[in-house]
């Protein structure tokens, strides 16, 4: 059982980078440009270049009907599609050798400069709609009165506010912090609520039959209560916390990895492109992952998280 | 069920059992309930509700589904609150759930994130009992339910029958002058159930403890009960009184004595005169016929 679990695992991530494989390295598969080896005798073509099939088929008969020499090269693909193997090495090298203009930064630079801006959005995200998710949920009162318009306000696209947060905060780190903040914090405040609403109420009823009243029922009921749900709802909040860093990181000056990104793309450097999306993803897992495995340490009665590991 | 034997009444009572009935009613009056009346929007779902109990008494609550007995339980916890009438808990009306009336629920309501032991002790540490006071208290409350080797275990780790006997001395360790108990062994199996019963008689017979005790289950209520009300639904009103005439100590040797058929008889005779609940018997059956016609099996 847990084998064929961790085969499967293994096999989810194998599978897309066999069918990335195969495209990359079976000539008949797609390949719908030629790498151009030898330019032969047509004179627009250089080596390295790369060229549609069909045009470098014409040119290529071309010149043997007219008895020039003949260009030579071999299938490729775009080069917006790298092999597995070239972003490998981007990999090898964004950590090992120097960036390529004078004012460059280090891919791990560029890295650690996006998990700030997410840690700070989703810490000041978190901060505020923690406690008033927490409040909407056990407070009927409360609930009515925030929630309608929370509702309302997390149906506006969180990079909308860009310029506006532009703006208001300058052009450095501030409006990136905010519009991770502004994308995540509305959607924490409704799914905390809810997840506060599904305790069960019997056990509100139960610390009341023991004398819990009033603050101590939301202390020492309500929040332990939901707190593995709650830990849970802040591990896929984390998640979508990353998924608007990029767009933030264009608003005002471009900074960590989605300037690396940008830039790497003018180049067309489009292994370090790959290389760096799939940081992100390996960082936002492997930070899932830990916290995971920490929320089955802190919640040793959950049955979910039990469950779950 | 033993058509032939000739019962006696109900009402009859052997002098040791009167003179058992005339002790506990000399006792105080520990809760008094006085024309309480319930309604659910235009449903009344309790009328006029009167009955008091005294203080040690075993008083069971039992009715066809639909009588309010589960409503009339939370309106005595203080979970719910009636329209009319009044209840009095020594004297005193009873406003909002307090430590003075425990409650232990049908559903398993043990905080989940507690430790057998810390589940015990919640009562006394939110009422400002010291730490060391509280889990000394509670550890003997374990022992009195038999489960201190369960102290640091998670509700989720026990069965049924464990956790509502933790649930007994959670609300026990509380220090309530009466215990609420709304079919608190309805999820349980008939073996874990019967012999809950005799625990609970076992826990009752040692506190000083007031229990009233919802049940759906006859032979439940007769073998736990001093008294047991009988309300019959829509809406629920108190039909009877009914004076257990069985002996303690109870035993289940007793299921089948004249006194338990008798009073048991008369429960039923009661419940089942009682108009029906609207459900059930008025649709007629629609199901397609599953097995051929003449493959009889009687």
């Amino acid at each position: 059982m847990i084998r064929d679990k961790r085969l499967l695992t293994a096999l989810s991530f194998v599978l897309p980078l066999l069918a990335w494989s195969a495209v990359s390295y079976l000539p008949f598969l797609w390949h719908p440009q030629m790498l151009i080896a030898d330019a032969g005798s047509v004179d627009y073509f250089q080596p390295g270049m790369r060229i549609d099939r069909a045009t470098f088929a014409e040119e290529a008969k071309q010149a043997r009907a007219e008895g020039r020499a003949e260009p030579a090269g071999r299938p490729a693909n775009p080069i917006y599609l790298p092999a597995p193997h070239e972003v490998a090495g981007a990999f090898y090298t964004a950590f090992t050798t120097r960036p390529e203009t004078r004012d460059g930064v280090w891919l791990h630079q560029s890295l650690w400069h996006s998990v700030q801006v997410i840690f700070w959005g989703f810490v000041i995200s978190s901060a505020a709609g923690v406690p008033l998710g927490i409040l909407c949920g056990s407070s009927r009162l409360a609930g009515r009165t925030c929630e309608p318009f929370i509702e309302f306000f997390r149906y506006l696209p969180a990079p909308a506010f860009g310029a506006l947060a532009v703006a208001i905060l300058g052009i450095y780190d501030g409006p990136k912090i905010a519009i991770i903040v502004i994308g995540t914090f509305f959607q924490q405040v409704l799914i905390i609520a809810n997840t506060t609403r599904k305790l069960d109420y019997a056990l509100v009823e139960a610390a009341q039959t023991l004398g819990t009243k009033g603050g101590k029922l939301l202390s020492k009921v309500v929040i332990p209560g939901i707190l593995p749900d709650l830990y849970r709802d802040q591990r896929i909040l984390l998640g979508w916390a990353w998924t608007y860093l990029i767009v933030a990181e264009l608003i005002g000056t471009t900074t960590g990895i989605t300037w690396f990104i940008t830039q790497q793309a003018r180049y067309q450097h489009f292994a370090n492109v790959f290389a760096a999306i799939f940081i992100i993803g390996m960082v936002g897992l492997g930070t899932d992952l830990l916290l995971a495995l920490l929320g089955r340490r802190l919640f040793p009665w959950d049955r979910a998280t039990e469950k779950a590991g | 069920m033993s058509g032939q034997r000739a019962l006696p009444l109900y009402r009859d009572q052997t002098p040791e059992v009167r003179e058992r009935f005339d002790r506990l009613k000399s006792r105080d009056v520990i809760l008094q309930v006085k024309n309480l009346t319930k309604r659910f929007g235009d449903t009344v779902a309790l009328k006029d509700i009167c009955f008091s109990t005294h203080r040690r008494e075993f008083l069971c609550i039992v009715g066809p589904s639909g009588c309010g007995k589960s409503t009339l339980a939370r309106i005595l916890a203080g979970l719910e609150k009636q329209n009319e009438g009044d209840v009095l808990l020594e004297g005193t009306p009873v406003k909002g759930p307090g430590r003075d009336r425990g409650m232990v629920f049908q559903g398993y309501t043990l905080f989940p994130w507690l430790t057998v032991k810390k589940n015990v002790m919640f009562g006394l540490t939110v009422n400002q009992a010291g730490r060391l006071e509280a889990e000394r208290e509670a550890l003997q409350w374990l022992q009195l339910i038999g489960l201190e080797k369960f102290a640091g275990a998670y509700p989720h780790q026990l069965s049924g029958g464990m956790k509502q006997r933790v649930a007994i001395a959670r609300a026990l360790a509380n220090q309530p002058r009466i215990l609420l108990m709304d079919e608190p062994f309805g999820a349980l199996d008939a073996q874990t159930r019967s012999r809950m019963q005799a625990h609970l008689l076992e826990i009752w017979r040692k506190i000083d403890i007031t229990i009233i005790f919802i049940t759906h289950d006859l032979d439940e209520a007769i073998f736990l009960a001093d008294r047991i009300l009988v309300l019959k639904p829509h809406p629920g009103e108190v039909q009877e009184l009914i004076e257990v005439p069985v002996p303690r100590p109870r035993s289940p040797g007793q299921f089948q004595s004249d006194e338990f058929l008798a009073t048991k008889a008369r429960l039923e005779e009661l419940i089942h005169s009682a108009p029906h609940a609207e459900a059930e018997e008025d649709y007629p059956l629609m199901m397609t016929r599953l097995t051929q016609v003449g493959d009889d099996v009687e």
